[in-house]
């Protein structure tokens, strides 16, 4: 079996020419999918967890605390103890909710979130479907997560979770088109939809350095959209704990609550993956124009390293807004969308066009 | 892999929710308490109605986002052959946009973007 830590496409052409030379190609098939559902649902767990519990580190960092430390080494094992409390509570249906709606939200949420990482590009070549659409894709997708939330904030039949869907819907929905604006600004530079393409636009300087300053604007707007999209403070007041008790998932137990936490992680880990392949290169190394020897050094980095760091630095970036700024209530987060960032948004996307007509980027 | 395999996916994520719960509801311990099933809001039981008519201001940002949603829809298959079509589509897109921004300016003077 051929192993290239550089390029998986020889690992995976390998597996496929291994099944094939015993099974038929149905088999291969089944094979393949069983393969790759097995491999997705391990690296959601797996990275989900890890995600919880450097949320509560970093939270811990800014609060100069120490964060867990109790189970396992440093707390490593806490997140994994909470989950198996979670696992064993019991379900409760409140018995005025709407229960098949009730029941289904926890399903829409994961699955918006599992179609999503379809079209992530882990490394070359580990990417289970290179959609020639793929940023409209990824951005369709995950827009549709917003039906789970009012799903679960209607059906629930409690005044708490109905507010916070609303107002949950109503920010994800408004800033939907600043994401989706500054992913127009970063097409127009790549002019390409397809996520492989667009990395591989890359390979001479990360579009945020290449797009001169529309695509830093679009990187910032594109920041505080993404964190918004996610629920995620300052723009958490979906689920304001402190009026809302828990908005929208006020009344899930249990494993289902775990769910809509586990697909807010997820949904982190999107939007940072996209950040990354749009604005800072994706699994692209690190070059400096003719300086070779740096960029043989940086070239020596696996590229899945690269992707991870770049994913796990703007995750790091939209977890410091969270423990840093106070939330902000429903009339400032409209007002922001409406009357700075759209705007904004649209002026930048008609400069960006003008600096790619007049091939005023490097 | 293919694009069918999209499908894949959409089964993973139902056979991990549906597996959890189905777990859940059969292996933890399970007691009865009819309080246990109201819902919870603030201790004392609920008053009134939940599912009753709700803020306008809701509605209108939701119209609002319909409209610049399909403007965006618009503008993906214009930003990817920008390249090819050169100067005369920049135009176009301009022409394009000042009439949104005049909608926009419009609901701004209406106060459609205020919320109360």
């Amino acid at each position: 079996m051929a192993f290239d830590i550089y390029d998986f496409t020889s690992l995976t052409s390998s597996i496929h020419e291994g099944l094939a030379t015993f099974l038929p190609p149905v088999g291969v098939l089944i094979a393949e999918w069983l393969l790759v559902g097995i491999s997705v649902l391990l690296f959601v767990a797996v990275f989900g967890l890890i995600l919880v519990y450097l949320e509560r580190k970093v939270c811990a960092l800014f609060q100069q605390r120490l964060g867990p430390m109790r189970v396992g080494k440093w707390g490593l094992l806490q997140t994994i103890a909470d989950f198996i409390k979670l696992l064993m509570k019991e379900l409760i249906t409140p018995n005025k909710a709407d229960k098949f709606l009730y029941n289904l939200a926890p399903f829409i949420v994961i699955i918006v979130t599992f179609m999503a990482i379809a079209a992530i590009p882990f490394a070359k070549g580990l990417q289970a479907i290179d959609f020639d659409i793929g940023v409209l894709y990824v951005s369709s997708v995950s827009s549709l997560g917003v039906i789970g939330v009012l799903l679960a904030g209607w059906s629930s039949n409690n005044k708490y979770s109905l507010i916070g869907a609303m107002r949950s819907g109503a920010q994800i929905i408004s800033y939907e088109l600043s994401v989706g604006m500054s992913l127009i600004t970063m097409i127009i530079l790549a002019g390409s939809m397809q996520i492989s393409e667009i990395i591989q636009a890359q390979s001479t300087g990360w579009f945020i350095f290449t797009g001169h300053i529309p695509a830093v604007i679009a990187f910032i707007v594109f920041l505080i959209a993404g964190t918004a999209e996610t629920n995620r403070g300052p723009f958490d007041l979906a689920e304001a704990e402190s009026e809302l008790t828990a908005g929208f998932h006020t009344e899930y137990s249990g494993i289902k609550f775990a769910f809509f936490f586990l697909a807010e992680y997820v949904n982190l880990f999107i939007v940072s993956a996209m950040a990354t392949v749009l604005f800072l290169g994706g699994w692209m190394p690190f070059h400096v124009g003719s300086l070779d020897g740096f960029n043989a050094v940086m070239d020596f980095i696996p590229p899945i390293f690269w992707f991870f760091g770049k994913v796990m630095f703007v995750i790091f970036l939209i977890m410091w807004f969270k423990w840093t700024f106070p939330r902000l209530r429903i009339d400032q987060i409209l007002t922001l969308e409406w009357k700075y960032l759209l705007p904004v948004n649209l002026l930048n996307i008609l400069l960006m066009t003008l600096i790619v007509l007049m091939g005023w980027h490097f | 892999m293919a694009s069918e395999s999209l499908i894949l996916f959409f089964i993973t994520a139902v056979v991990l929710v549906g597996s959890a719960l189905i777990f859940s509801s059969i292996v933890p311990p399970r007691s009865n308490n009819p309080a246990k099933f109201e819902p919870y809001e603030c201790g004392i039981e609920t008053y009134g109605e939940t599912w009753l008519q709700y803020t306008v201001g809701y509605y209108i940002f939701a119209i609002l986002f319909l409209i610049f949603d399909v403007e965006a829809v618009f503008l993906f298959p214009w930003a990817t052959i920008i390249r090819e079509a050169g100067m005369t589509a920049f135009i176009e897109i301009l022409i394009f946009f000042t009439i949104l921004g005049l909608g926009l300016f419009y609901a701004w003077k209406k106060h459609a973007l205020k919320w109360e």
